[in-house]
C-alpha cells in the first residue's frame, strides 16, 4: 500500500522504472524517463501503427516503430489470384487514392505484356491520378492540421474531398475502392460531360484552397508547430530512399512525372515545387502547391480529352463486349474462360513505378508464363518513410512526433500490403 | 528463354533511350569485377525491362557500392530490395532496385542465394535497406550478415515459416491471442 503521506512510496514489485540495464546515480534525470507505447490504436496514430518512445519529460529520446497490424498478404495473394482478380487488391494499398493504384497496377502488367492503351484511356488514367493525387493531399494536409489542432481546416478541404468523390462514382460507381482501370483498358468510359463537371471541380476546388491558404498558411500558431519541427534533410532523405512530396519538401528535385515520363506527362505542363529545410511546414507547403499543379494538369487535360475508343484491341486482354458473349456460343466461352482461368502473360520481369501522392509507388512483377505473377512486389512509398520517423523526431517532442507523422502522410493499407 | 521484343511501355522504350548507356556500364562493370558478375541479362535479348546484373553474394556490397558512387553509374537511390522463389537450386534470388537520381535510369541486381545462406547487408550503403531486409528475411527467410536488427518486420514475431516461400501455404493462418509488450531493450 501506498505511504499516505508520499514520502515512502514504493513501486509494486515487478514495475522497473530503471528499464533494465543502467542505472546512473549522477543522471539527475534518470527518473523522469517514462516509456511510453502509442498505438497501434490510437488517435494520433494514422491507422494501426505503434510506436514506443523513451521519454525524458516531454522529449524523445529513442524510439522504435513497428507495423503489420493490417497485413493482408497482398504479395502472397499476386501469387495465387490472376491478374484481371488482382485488381480490386489494389484499391486497398493506398485508400486514400485508390486510383492511383489502378492505374500503377494495369500500368505494370501492360509493359509486361507490351500492350498500348488507346489515347481516351490514357488521359481519363492521368485524370484519375492527378484527382487521387489532390484528394489525397487535401485529407494529408487537413489531418496533419487537425492532429495541430486546426480542426475548420480539414472540413473545407473535405468538402471538395466529397465532391470528388461525387466525379469518381460517375466514372466507375464506387466513391472509396475503384477498381477502375482494367489490363488494357477502363472499365467504363467517362459519362459524357464529365470533362465539364472536372473542369467546374478543379475551378471550384482551386477557390477552396485559396481560403484554406488563407486559413492557416500565414497563421502564427502554424508557424510555431510546424516550423523547424520534424526536419528531414536532404541526405537523411536519401539515406532513406524517401521519395514524392517529403523528398521534395527537403530539396530533392525528383519527379517520375517529369524524369521518366509517362502516360502524357510530357503533352501537359507542370511544375515540380521544391522546399529546402525538410520540416513539417515545408511538407505541407509542397504540398498545398502540388494540389494546385494538378488541378492545372487536370485543366490540361479536361480540354485534350477526345472522344475514342477505352480499349485496346489486343485480344488477350480485352474482356470480350456483352453483346457478343450473350449472342455468340465462342464470345462466351472466351468470356467464361477470360474469368475462371485468366489470360496468359508471358514469360518476363518489370518493374513499373509511377510518381503516385506520396512517392513512388512501384509494381515489380516476375512472370514464368502463365495466368498468376510468379512474385508480384509492391513497392509502396510509406515503409519506406515510416523507417525514417525514428531518425526524424528523436530529440523532439513527443507532441511533435505526432505533426511529423501526419506530415509524412504514412497510410496503413500500402504500409502493411 | 524466348526472345521477344523489347518491352514497349507507356512512356517509351526505356531501352531506346538508356541502352547505350546501359551498354557502357556492363562493360565497364565486366571489366571491373570480372570475377563478381555472374551473368548480364540485357533486354531486348531477355524479357527484362532493365538489365539484371548477376552477382556473386560475398561481392554485392562492392559492386553496388561502386554503381552507387562511380561517375557513369550515380545509381544513388535504392528503389527496392526483395527477393523471389525460385524452387530451383539455388533457391532464392535477393533482388536490388537501383535508379539513379541524375540519368533517371534503373538497373536490377540479383543475388543467387541458397536456403540457408547469409547474404552481406547493405545497411552501410542505404540505412533504408534495414527495413527492406528485415522483410526480406520475414517473408522468405533469408539471413543478412552483419545487419543490426535483423527481426521480423510484417509478421508476429511468434510467428512460424516465411509466408512468401512458395511452400508456405495460402491460408496457414496462425492465431495469437496474447498481446505483445513493448521492448524497452530496444530503445537503448
Amino acid at each position: 500500500m501506498a505511504d499516505p503521506t508520499g514520502t515512502n512510496y514504493s513501486l509494486p514489485s515487478g514495475i522497473d522504472i530503471h528499464h533494465g540495464a543502467h542505472h546512473d546515480p549522477d543522471d539527475l534525470w534518470e527518473d523522469s524517463r517514462v516509456i511510453v507505447n502509442v498505438g497501434p490504436t490510437h488517435p494520433a496514430m494514422h491507422g494501426a501503427l505503434r510506436m514506443v518512445a523513451r521519454l525524458n519529460g516531454e522529449t524523445i529520446e529513442n524510439s522504435y516503430c513497428e507495423f503489420g497490424y493490417t497485413h493482408r498478404a497482398k504479395e502472397k495473394l499476386g501469387e495465387n489470384r490472376s491478374y484481371h482478380n488482382y485488381i480490386v487488391y489494389t484499391d486497398r494499398l493506398n485508400y486514400c487514392s485508390a486510383l492511383a493504384n489502378n492505374v500503377a497496377y494495369a500500368m505494370a502488367v501492360e509493359k509486361l505484356m507490351g500492350i498500348e492503351v488507346p489515347e481516351r484511356a490514357v488521359w481519363i488514367r492521368m485524370a484519375c491520378a492527378e484527382i487521387a493525387r489532390v484528394i489525397d493531399h487535401l485529407i494529408c494536409v487537413g489531418i496533419n492540421a487537425v492532429d495541430i489542432g486546426a480542426f475548420s481546416f480539414f472540413l473545407y478541404g473535405f468538402h471538395q474531398r466529397e465532391e470528388a468523390y461525387t466525379l469518381i462514382e460517375k466514372l466507375c460507381g464506387a466513391r472509396l475502392t475503384t477498381s477502375y482501370t482494367r489490363i488494357g483498358g477502363l472499365m467504363a468510359d467517362a459519362p459524357e460531360g464529365w470533362e465539364k463537371e472536372l473542369k467546374a471541380w478543379v475551378n471550384k476546388t482551386r477557390k477552396t484552397l485559396d481560403e484554406m491558404d488563407r486559413l492557416l498558411t500565414g497563421n502564427k500558431i502554424w508557424h510555431q508547430r510546424t516550423v523547424g519541427v520534424g526536419t528531414f534533410n536532404k541526405e537523411q532523405c536519401l539515406r532513406y530512399s524517401y521519395t514524392g512530396p517529403n523528398a521534395r519538401a527537403a530539396g530533392i528535385d525528383i519527379d517520375l512525372r517529369r524524369d521518366q515520363p509517362y502516360m502524357y506527362y510530357k503533352n501537359v505542363e507542370f511544375d515540380v515545387p521544391i522546399a529546402q529545410n525538410g520540416d513539417v511546414f515545408d511538407r505541407y507547403a509542397v504540398r498545398m502547391e502540388e494540389i494546385r499543379q494538378s488541378l492545372n494538369i487536370l485543366a490540361q487535360i479536361a480540354d485534350k480529352m477526345k472522344k475514342g475508343p477505352i480499349w485496346t484491341e489486343d485480344k488477350r486482354v480485352r474482356i470480350p463486349d456483352k453483346e457478343v458473349v450473350h449472342n455468340t456460343m465462342e464470345g462466351l466461352i472466351h468470356h467464361f474462360k477470360f474469368f475462371m482461368t485468366g489470360f496468359e502473360v508471358p514469360e518476363g520481369e518489370a518493374y513499373s513505378a509511377i510518381e503516385a501522392t506520396n512517392g513512388e509507388l512501384g509494381f515489380y512483377i516476375v512472370s514464368k508464363g502463365g495466368p498468376r505473377a510468379h512474385r508480384m512486389r509492391i513497392r509502396g512509398p510509406s515503409v519506406y518513410h515510416y523507417a525514417g520517423l525514428t531518425e526524424m523526431t528523436n530529440g523532439e517532442k513527443i507532441a511533435d512526433m505526432v505533426a511529423a507523422l501526419g506530415s509524412i502522410n504514412i497510410i496503413a493499407g500500402e504500409l502493411d500490403r | 528463354m524466348d526472345i521477344r521484343k523489347p518491352i514497349p511501355t507507356n512512356g517509351g522504350d526505356w531501352n531506346t533511350k538508356f541502352g547505350e548507356t546501359w551498354k557502357a556500364q556492363t562493360a565497364k562493370l565486366r571489366d571491373k569485377f570480372a570475377g563478381a558478375i555472374e551473368e548480364i541479362r540485357m533486354p531486348v535479348e531477355y524479357p527484362t525491362d532493365v538489365p539484371v546484373i548477376y552477382v556473386k553474394k560475398d561481392q554485392i556490397i562492392d559492386v553496388l557500392g561502386f554503381l552507387k558512387s562511380e561517375a557513369g553509374f550515380e545509381y544513388n537511390f535504392l528503389s527496392d530490395i526483395t527477393a523471389t522463389d525460385e524452387e530451383a537450386d539455388p533457391r532464392f534470388e535477393v533482388v536490388y532496385n537501383l535508379l539513379s537520381h541524375t540519368l533517371k535510369c534503373r538497373i536490377r541486381l540479383k543475388v543467387r542465394v541458397k536456403d540457408g545462406e547469409e547474404v552481406p547487408t547493405a545497411c552501410a550503403l542505404w540505412t533504408a535497406a534495414n527495413w527492406q531486409e528485415r522483410e526480406t528475411f520475414d517473408m522468405f527467410g533469408i539471413k543478412f550478415k552483419g545487419h543490426p536488427d535483423l527481426r521480423r518486420i510484417l509478421m508476429d514475431e511468434r510467428w512460424v515459416g516465411h509466408p512468401l516461400r512458395k511452400d508456405y501455404p495460402l491460408r496457414g493462418y496462425q492465431v495469437f491471442t496474447e498481446p505483445m509488450a513493448a521492448k524497452p531493450e530496444l530503445l537503448d
